[in-house]
């Protein structure tokens, strides 16, 4: 049996730690393109494309994560591909943040009075125009607490693509908690590690949240 | 010379309620036209349909002797020609009062920022608000948000302006300096349709009162002559009501 010093356990949870703001990174960025195009999809004026957007959402929020990762991980392999447990957990996060950040967004926008679009629509401005300039940059600011705030329930999901043997620093825990014999340890140095990411991110949220919520006097 | 909005025969329906069941409205270029009648009539539906933020089920619509189909590319036409005034103004919250009378010359009319930024200045000063350049709307009193509204849609140089209720969520102290900005548009040969309550200022202002009634213009003609001889039961009775409601102002 190998024997594990203290550095040793460390070093193989930071590397974990690694992988777990790779991924989450990766998530982020890809389901917020994939969150973007669900916008774009769930306000567009056609019926169809607007309730295929909504299924989408539905079907992503609605499963358990685990259950997604399962589908892929061994839909794929069944179907004879073999797809790595990386490109497995990137995209199948991706496509959960992707309905999260989508429906976050939509609430935003949806929260805008109906005279905001009325009065851009009257000034001729096209469809378009209408978002960009006027819906658009007022949902951003509204948008920014719940964003946050999701991404940090992303960085903890990501805990659940050990199961499929992506190596992050769940994983990297279980393994060598399971060498070690040592799992409170461990597992409180994992913790660690996720309060670490986690704290300063949910901090942000909160301090946007009272920015954005404050009576607008100064700017 | 054919009228500069002509909507004849007008059907709207929502869901299964017909709001308007044939309205006809005739309003000549230079002509302010004041439009009154009981909540719920459908006033603010027929100048929505009169800029195309409603479609109308039936009937024919023409402005500047441009016929309006529900086509969205007519539509942003017909809105080229016609301007809107909100009764909650619709300022853009995130622009500066500058900004929002700039923003639709500069996108839709393709202004260089400058000549936006000189437009803006104008159409400010024409509302009293120059000074306010730079001002958010929060920063703003009600009848000032208002008037930089006005300025707003005036900035797209429409051939007729539609006012609904312009005046109602305002603090009555400043309803005056919005109607006062009304006065001026009026006196300077803007044709306007006002949805209003404001009775006396409607008696004062406009050449034409418009009293919807169950979706169709129940009456209409000069002012003084409807307020004085009512032909309807209908309209006799809303302005005794009318009469009443705004004595204070
Ligand atoms: N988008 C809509 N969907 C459903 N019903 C509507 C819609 N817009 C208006 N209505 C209904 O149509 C009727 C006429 O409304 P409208 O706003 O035109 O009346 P109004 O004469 O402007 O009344 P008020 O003086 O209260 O502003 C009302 O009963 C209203 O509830
Ligand atoms: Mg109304």
């Amino acid at each position: 049996m190998i024997r594990f010093t203290f550095p040793d356990i460390v070093r193989g949870l930071v590397s974990g730690l690694f992988w777990t703001v790779g991924l989450s990174l990766i998530a982020f960025l890809g389901g917020g393109l994939a969150g973007f195009a669900i916008l774009m999809a769930r306000l567009s004026r056609n019926r169809i494309v607007s309730r295929a957007a909504s299924l989408y959402i539905e079907f992503f929020q609605g499963a358990p994560l685990l259950m997604q990762l399962f589908l892929v991980f061994f839909g794929f392999s069944l179907l004879g591909f073999n797809i790595s447990p990386l490109a497995t957990a990137a995209s199948v996060l991706t496509l959960y943040a992707g309905a999260y950040l989508g429906e976050i967004w939509r609430g935003s926008v949806e929260s805008l009075p109906r005279g905001q679009w009325e009065a851009a629509e009257s000034l001729a401005l096209g469809r378009w125009a209408q978002l960009r300039l006027v819906i658009l940059p007022q949902a951003l600011r509204i948008s920014i607490p719940p964003t946050v705030g999701f991404s940090v329930q992303l960085v903890k999901g990501t805990a659940v693509t050990s199961i499929i043997g992506f190596l992050e620093i769940t994983k990297a825990g279980t393994m060598i908690a399971n060498a070690t014999y040592r799992p409170l340890m461990v597992y409180g140095l994992a913790a660690l590690g996720y309060f670490l990411l986690c704290f300063p991110l949910s901090l942000a949220a909160r301090r946007l949240e009272r920015r954005f919520h404050a009576p607008a006097d100064k700017r | 010379m054919p009228p500069l909005i002509n909507a004849d025969g007008i059907h709207k329906s929502f869901g299964g309620m017909e709001v308007l069941r044939g309205t006809t409205l005739r309003v000549d270029e230079g002509e302010v036209a004041a439009v009154i009648g009981r909540s719920g009539s459908g006033k603010s539906t027929l100048l929505r349909i009169l800029n195309g933020l409603e479609t109308c089920d039936a009937g024919f619509l023409s402005v500047d002797g441009e016929r309006i189909s529900g086509l969205e590319r007519d539509l942003r036409r017909l809105r080229l020609k016609v301007g809107m005034v909100f009764q909650q103004f619709n300022l853009f919250p995130h622009l500066t009062a500058g900004e929002n009378v700039m923003l639709a010359p500069r996108a839709v009319k393709r202004l260089s920022r400058p000549e936006a930024k000189s437009l803006a200045g104008e159409m400010l000063a024409g509302v009293g608000l120059a000074d306010r350049f730079d001002a958010f709307p929060d920063q703003l009193s009600g009848g000032q948000q208002q008037r930089v509204a006005i300025a707003r849609a005036l900035a797209m140089r429409p051939r007729v302006l539609l006012c609904d209720e312009i005046t109602s969520a305002l603090d009555p102290e400043l309803v005056g300096e919005v109607l006062e900005v009304v006065r001026k548009l009026a006196a300077a040969g803007m044709t306007l349709v006002l949805v209003t309550h404001e009775m006396r200022f409607a008696r004062e202002v406009c050449d034409r009162l418009v009293f919807m009634h169950n979706g169709v213009v129940g009456e209409e003609g000069k002012p003084a002559e409807l307020f004085s001889r009512p032909q309807t039961p209908e309209l006799a009775a809303f302005i005794g009501q009318a009469g009443q409601g705004s004595a204070g102002r």
